[in-house]
């Protein structure tokens, strides 16, 4: 049966049904089915959150302060960005103001994670969507050197050095015991990369497992620990001691100098190893540019990295805000998250109940119910199932809307809004990329362009991180070391009932929590996070999300291997855990709700 | 190659040379503070037993057990999977997908029955049948008690598959139990944590596949070597606490000192981890030397103890620098009763602890 959606996309699900669960590669769990034509192309693609832990519910009734805390354990992934998110929610409500240090100091914190978190994801979680490992095999060690030196100064680029990664791979595949290589789909069509740069790939990916775990040394020196750093509300829970008795045991200059030479180094990996390798996978897939799905038509960011303390307005971010619709990047709107008509989650296809369900509702008004039943149309039972009913509710995910839009959000979507603003941060890396490739402006709007954004953000993030390192010292220098601000710590100075909302561009795309705060309690706490905006089911007016509209129209190779679809979606890099935890106020009504 | 090849075979075809493959040893060894005679029994181990494998499963969690896994660094988390184990199944790094990673199950209940490690990083929701966590259509659940039948060890890592951690929080809306309530007949080595600090992640697993069998636990099924003392202990900034000098409000000048945090709710007092020794991303700092104190996060329940920020209301400080004050010359003595007196302590209240493996640590 063939069904036009009102965001232009002709679903068809007449084709052979395939199923992939768990989709694996991204944190959580997913699932995802698709109908393939008689040419094995995608004409109808369904993506199902399977998992759902609550955590807003578990947050009502406790101390705001505590809140960062909780909602940083809804990923360990994006480590960092919720509790960040969090202290701005509770801030927000409290007209809690924090000092310069500790917004740089924020603002390095959530740079690092971008790093990391866009580093791990491409060699880790994404590469081999793209890397054919057994293919490495067969490079020529002296090829692959030219290669690797025809793209970069990076020095480990020797013959020698890639011949004997080869033969270290060579002898692991040879044991057999294949780890997490096993039952890849290696030799598939679908790879398309010559030997020399799958090795150099291979050699890149084991790098990167070396030195992203350097990056997140910037956590542990100002959290405390990575992953799961410390945060606090009103500021940072590191005070900063240069030049004073004890100094040693706070904010330092060897801690300063630790800080500059790990931000040196992922500037360094960055430039002469991610990039380089972007760009030289993408030169080779340059004609695969499938899986652009929403991100032609519809695109949302929040904003981020403030670059004085206490401003969120557009203006003062340094990561773009704004929303484009109908593809008309002519025109970015801004967005306003305290709007109840901007903001809405319907849950028409989700495990939820709502008393309206055609209606959606705004995060500070929003209704958690699960109700978990497969539609007419599955096959298979409650607990084994064979096929979901799209036409039913099929996802533990609820559906985000912008005006009634479904949105993409994450690097592509911020450099679409940056390139739309005309912004030359965002503007020229892309048209130097897009010109070194040969490919038009429209390019971008891919699986590829998703992939591509991803590295040249991490780029401008390691460059940022030098920014606020520098701003950092020099407000030390100029005599300013306070980095929290407690006139509003304790509880009774606090109004009996506020609410407020924070919002980061998390590496995924845009979050924000959104509190209710009465009698010194959380009375009410709600996130709607990137993986609910790009992995929303459908809406009742049958709009389709960013995962679903991305995997539409792609051919697959071999329909029996699902590589096309997971390069697609890991180009989201998806966070399940994130996506299906959403909990509301007016939920308490859990019939199957045990209190241990 | 057959599949049962050793560690060293491996390292030394891979272009590892016998002295790197000592250094390594000696410095697992002394990592895990086992000394001279401990590095000749990695050496040892690693040299005759082949690489074990192992299946890493997840339940509802948020995968920062798996992120902390891969910061280790010693051993490299690259060797570890290329060279020490054989991680054929982990939800979040494997290259298939679908039925070709289901297919990877069935085959090592098969081929490796009763010799593979079972790592679980989460725990399984049981209301809604199981459905508030999906793997293959079926509740996680039922998957992971299949997995665990013919699994020679379990290893439940961090605080969701040990206690239940934060979405068994209350009101526990899933109620996602710890794993041990669901695998009743395997051996499961604790190691909790939000996460478990690297080096002891692969310390632990390093130390099975090294001696060729499970650490000594302790009676909540911690492995002793780094969950019997608890952070205050071992902690830097003790005698601070000792001498009744601590912070009394964030970034106040006993912040910037360095000062005790107990008085911010610091839980050094009452947590049992390796923090305040091993530290966190190869010995860079921990919670308290970064300014916040211990939240508590490898005990049970911890989320439960809140709020963070209220001091424990039952831990005895000494002062021992005010009571030499006052008491002058009987300082000496003073500080001999101390010690005694902390011993007893740490003494009850891992007793109140052990009372209980469902309560709360005897704090509040």
């Amino acid at each position: 049966m063939t069904v036009q959606t009102p965001n232009g996309f002709t679903l068809d699900n007449s084709g052979k049904r395939i199923v992939v669960d768990p989709v694996t590669r991204i944190e959580g769990h997913m699932r995802v089915e698709v109908n393939v034509d008689e040419q094995n192309v995608i004409r109808n693609a369904v993506s199902t959150g399977t998992m759902w832990r609550g955590i807003e519910v578990i947050l009502r009734g406790r101390d705001p302060r505590d809140a960062w805390a909780f909602t940083e354990r809804i990923c360990g992934v994006c480590t960092g960005t919720h509790a960040l998110t969090s202290v701005r929610a509770v801030e927000d409500a409290l007209q809690i103001r924090i000092p310069e240090n500790a917004n740089s100091i924020r603002n390095i914190m959530q740079l690092t994670l971008q790093v990391h978190d866009h580093i791990v994801h491409f060699y880790h979680l994404h590469a081999l969507d793209w890397v054919d490992v057994v293919s490495a095999l067969s490079a020529d060690p002296k090829a692959t050197s030219a290669l690797a030196q025809s793209l970069s100064p990076w020095p480990l680029s020797s013959p020698g050095y890639f011949r004997d990664l080869q033969g270290r791979l060579k002898k692991f595949v040879e044991s057999g015991q294949l780890g997490p290589f096993k039952n890849g789909y290696w030799g598939s069509k679908a790879y398309r990369l010559p030997p020399e740069a799958n090795l150099m790939a291979v050699a890149h990916y084991l790098e990167a497992l070396d030195f992203q775990k350097e990056i997140v040394k910037i956590h542990t020196i100002f959290g405390g620990k990575n992953p799961h750093p410390n945060w606090l509300v009103g500021g940072v829970p590191c005070p900063i001691n240069v030049d004073g008795i004890g100094g040693v045991g706070a904010i330092n200059m060897e801690r300063l100098n630790y800080v500059t030479e790990i931000i040196d180094r992922s500037i360094e990996f960055t430039n002469q190893v991610y990039l380089p390798d972007v760009a030289a996978i993408g030169s080779f897939y340059k004609d695969w540019l499938y899986g652009g799905g929403l991100s032609s038509q519809s695109v949302l960011a929040y904003g981020d990295i403030p670059e004085h303390a206490n401003d969120y307005s557009a203006a003062n971010l340094a990561l773009p805000q704004g929303a484009i619709i109908n593809g008309n990047l002519a025109e970015v709107f801004p967005v306003n998250l305290r709007d109840p008509l901007e903001i809405q989650e319907f849950v028409a296809h989700s495990w939820y109940k709502y008393p309206d369900e055609t209606k959606g509702l705004h995060p500070w008004d929003g209704v958690t119910d699960p109700h978990y039943e497969l539609g007419p149309n599955a096959k298979g039972t409650k607990t084994n199932i064979e096929s979901l009913d799209e036409g039913a509710k099929y996802s533990w995910i609820k559906s985000p809307r912008w005006k009634g839009h479904a949105m993409e959000v994450g690097p592509l979507a911020r450099w679409i809004v940056g390139y739309a603003q005309n912004k030359p941060e965002f503007k020229e890396p892309v048209d130097k990329l897009l010109k070194d490739l040969g490919l038009p402006t429209s390019a971008l709007f891919s699986t590829l362009g998703r992939t591509a954004a991803r590295a040249l953000e991490c780029q401008w993030a390691a460059d940022k991180l030098k920014h606020f390192q520098d701003k950092l010292i020099a407000t030390i220098k100029a005599g300013d070391s306070s980095t929290a601000n407690v006139d509003k710590w304790e509880p009774k100075s606090w109004p009996s009932e506020v609410k407020g909302v924070g919002f980061t561009e998390a590496p995924r795309g845009a979050l924000a929590h959104w509190i209710k705060i009465k009698d010194g309690r959380i009375d009410n706490y709600q996130a709607v996070v990137p993986t609910t905006w790009n992995g929303s089911p459908r809406d009742p007016n049958g709009n389709i999300g960013a995962f679903e509209a991305s995997l539409m129209n792609t051919p697959m190779a071999d329909p029996t291997q699902p590589l096309e679809i997971l390069r697609t979606l890991h180009s989201f890099d998806p966070c399940l855990a994130c996506s299906t935890h959403v909990m509301s106020p007016d939920g308490q009504e859990m019939a199957k709700v045990t209190v241990r | 190659m057959s599949a049962t090849e050793t560690f060293y075979e491996v390292i030394r075809r891979q272009g590892v040379t016998r002295r790197s493959f000592t250094k390594f040893c000696s410095l697992t060894a002394a990592s895990m503070g086992l000394g001279a005679t401990g590095a000749s029994n990695v050496a040892h181990a690693l040299e005759t037993n082949p690489r074990v494998p192992v299946i890493w499963m997840h339940g509802l969690e948020c995968t920062c057990c798996s992120e902390s896994f891969i910061r280790s660094a010693h051993p490299l988390v690259k060797d570890v999977v290329l060279s020490m184990i054989s991680l054929d199944y982990d939800d979040t790094l494997m290259a298939a997908a679908g039925h070709q990673a289901e297919a990877i199950l069935a085959e090592t209940k098969e081929k490796y029955k009763g010799k593979y490690i079972l790592a679980v990083e989460g725990n399984p929701p049981l209301n809604e049948g199981g459905m508030f966590c999906i793997d293959g259509g079926r509740p996680f659940v039922e998957r992971l008690k299949w997995m665990a039948q013919d699994a020679a060890a379990v290893i439940a890592w961090g605080a969701c598959a040990s206690w239940g951690c934060v979405q068994a929080a209350k009101p526990n809306p899933t109620q996602a139990v710890p794993i041990d309530k669901v695998i009743t007949d395997k051996p499961i080595i604790k190691v909790p944590g939000c996460p478990p600090i690297a080096e002891v992640m692969t310390g632990v697993v390093t130390f099975i596949t090294t001696f060729g069998r499970l650490p000594e636990l302790d009676r909540q099924g911690r492995p002793q070597m780094f969950y019997s003392q608890r952070i205050h202990d071992k902690c830097y900034r003790r005698p601070h606490f000792d001498a009744g000098q601590f912070v009394e409000q964030w970034d106040d000048q006993n912040a910037r000192e360095g000062k005790c945090l107990y008085k911010m709710g610091c839980r050094g007092p009452t947590t049992y981890n390796a923090c305040s020794t091993v530290r966190w991303n190869n010995g860079v700092s921990f919670p308290i030397q970064s300014g916040h104190g211990c939240i508590g996060c490898s005990e049970d329940g911890f989320w439960d103890n809140g709020p963070f920020y209220e001091r424990l209301s039952n831990i005895h400080q000494f002062g021992v620098e005010s009571n030499a004050d006052r008491i002058g010359v009987a300082a000496a003595a003073t500080v001999g009763v101390a010690v005694a007196a902390h011993a007893a302590i740490t003494a009850l209240s891992r007793v109140a602890v052990k009372r209980d493996d469902k309560a709360p640590p005897a704090v509040k």
